[in-house]
């Protein structure tokens, strides 16, 4: 798409995460290499062969009064607040209600832990002791329906459901909405809370988590020769996207340029992702495509790098196959190594902390990078393990943010700078 | 447990507030349910539910139609409860309100 059509911009950012409670504490930790992985001292914890989780440390309560509390799943209210930031963050813009929209996603796996909490009373106490609420905190568009209220969005309220990559494809709905015309605001991002049982045993089961229990804040190594699987973690990360135009005609703060989204599919398994990344090179050749730049101008990309075995070797090749010989230039960091994985939250923490590198010109750390896999290696990317300053130069500056969901699905957000 | 008239309009306004969000202070005897406290019709169920656990009566749905105030609703319970029919389903009593 060229820039000359309706050009989208973000405008303001929300995060609440293992790392902080906010975008600035979240970013600051992601700098400075800390993890937000802890052992659960849960009982249930015992039973399971994982009992290690990223999460929240901040308690929604504070902030939510109680009585709309009590009828939100915690992954409504983590999404709340992130995108309470976000709207505050971009100057709480002056919009007709008919052209602002919401495309949040939740759907890693939603109000799982509500509905399930839900079959135990139904089974002990009978169903007229199931809250009124239960079926708004299970369904999984429950989030963006609240924030639509919250902002009276009537463009829209829109909820794409792709596993891990729901995050990153609520934010390129969002751009969609804008550059079609249908919107001048939308406040997209994506949120989870799943640290239940069953979360951890259905992950367990597949072996797709890393078990290494007696050493938590190392154990989401991505790239790394002694990765394992992947750590759960919960938060939101939200922002708000404007249509240039709109931004401009508020003198709004311009925080990037959403340049241009991918997608594709890999057709080939419903869990594992295919080894050749062919899906992977097509979603970031898309992407650049539709920001209508060339590789030389990308300076930084957030890997979707979960700390799997296959994922991320094959999201390494992707990466040098799609960008060809400018990938030397690019520095690759891996932010689950820190905020563990949020599924659904995943790709809209991870745009939020692109938009970050991109502002400040720096990469977050990859942590836990003490002996890279030589096949990644192989591929010549350039991972950074610390904190290391985007190649300055070719403008604009593009970052990229991948994202892969169960299913096949591959998304690809590009940024840029202003 | 005898409560007067008085304390169950307290304990009702005290669950309102904290069910629905309603400032106590604005729950009246002859305050209209809907129409002045504009409590929606998922958050009715949700005081229903706190209401049977903390006065130890049920509330049938076909009850509802009759109540249409907040003095509806005490006398409603006050009625029931000297009666000494009580229809309340096993639980524990006080925990609804507190745990949900």
């Amino acid at each position: 798409m060229s820039n000359s059509a309706r050009q989208v911009v973000v405008t303001g950012l929300g995060a609440v995460t293992p790392l902080g409670e906010d975008v600035s504490s979240t970013w600051a930790a992601l700098l400075a290499g800390k993890s937000g992985v802890c052992t659960l001292s849960d009982s249930w914890a015992d039973e399971l062969p994982v009992r290690i989780a990223a999460p929240v440390r901040s308690d929604p309560a504070a902030l939510i009064p109680s009585h709309q509390l009590r009828r939100m799943d915690r992954s409504e209210q983590l999404a709340l607040i992130a995108a309470r930031q976000a709207w505050q963050d971009a100057g709480a813009p002056e919009v007709e209600p008919h052209r602002l929209g919401v495309s949040i996603a939740t759907t890693g796996l939603g109000g799982l832990g509500v509905a399930l909490d839900a079959y135990d009373i139904l089974r002990t106490k009978g169903w007229r002791r199931l809250s009124p609420f239960t079926l708004p905190m299970f369904m999984p568009n429950g989030a963006a329906a609240w924030i639509g209220i919250e902002f009276g969005a009537r463009a829209g309220v829109h909820t794409p459901a792709s596993a891990c990559a729901s995050g990153a494809e609520a934010i390129g709905y969002g751009m969609h909405m804008i550059r079609s015309g249908r919107a001048d605001v939308v406040i997209v991002g994506g949120a989870e809370a799943a640290i239940h049982p069953l979360t951890f045993a259905m992950f367990a089961v597949m072996r797709a988590v890393s078990c290494r229990n007696d050493d938590p804040e190392r154990a989401s190594r991505p790239f790394d020769k002694a990765r394992d699987g992947f750590v759960l973690g919960e938060g939101a990360g939200m922002m708000v996207l404007e249509s240039a135009e709109h931004a401009a005609r508020r003198g709004a703060d311009v925080l990037a340029v959403a340049a241009g989204v991918g997608y594709s599919a890999d057709a080939y398994d419903v869990a594992k992702t295919a080894p050749d990344g062919a899906g992977s090179v097509m979603a970031i050749q898309q992407a650049l495509a539709d920001a209508d730049i060339t590789p030389e101008h990308v300076v930084h990309i957030n890997a979707h790098a979960t700390s799997t075995l296959v994922g991320d070797a094959a999201e390494a090749m992707a990466i040098s196959q799609a960008i060809g010989t400018a990938v030397s230039g690019i520095a690759v960091s891996a932010t689950k190594s820190m905020t563990g994985h949020l599924l659904g939250g995943a790709g809209a923490i991870e745009a939020v902390a692109t938009i970050c590198a991109l502002r400040d010109s720096v990469a977050p750390p990859t942590i836990n990078l003490e002996d890279p896999d030589d096949e990644i290696i192989a591929t010549g990317i350039n991972i950074a393990a610390e904190p290391r300053e985007l190649r300055s130069g070719p403008w604009p500056a593009v970052a990229l943010s991948n994202s892969y969901g169960f299913g096949g699905h591959n998304v690809t957000l590009a940024f840029m700078t202003v | 447990m005898v409560m007067t008239e008085h304390e169950i309009f307290s304990c009702l306004a005290e669950i309102v507030e904290q069910v629905a969000g309603i400032a106590a202070g604005r729950v009246t005897h002859e305050a209209d349910i809907t129409d002045d406290l504009d409590i929606s019709s998922l958050s009715l169920v949700e005081i229903i539910v706190a209401a049977e656990d903390k006065f130890d009566v049920e509330i049938p749905d076909e009850a509802l139609k009759d109540l249409r105030t907040v003095q509806d609703f005490v006398s409603y319970v006050q009625r029931v409860r000297r009666s000494g029919v009580s229809l309340s389903v096993p639980g524990d009593a006080d925990a609804a309100v507190a745990a949900t």
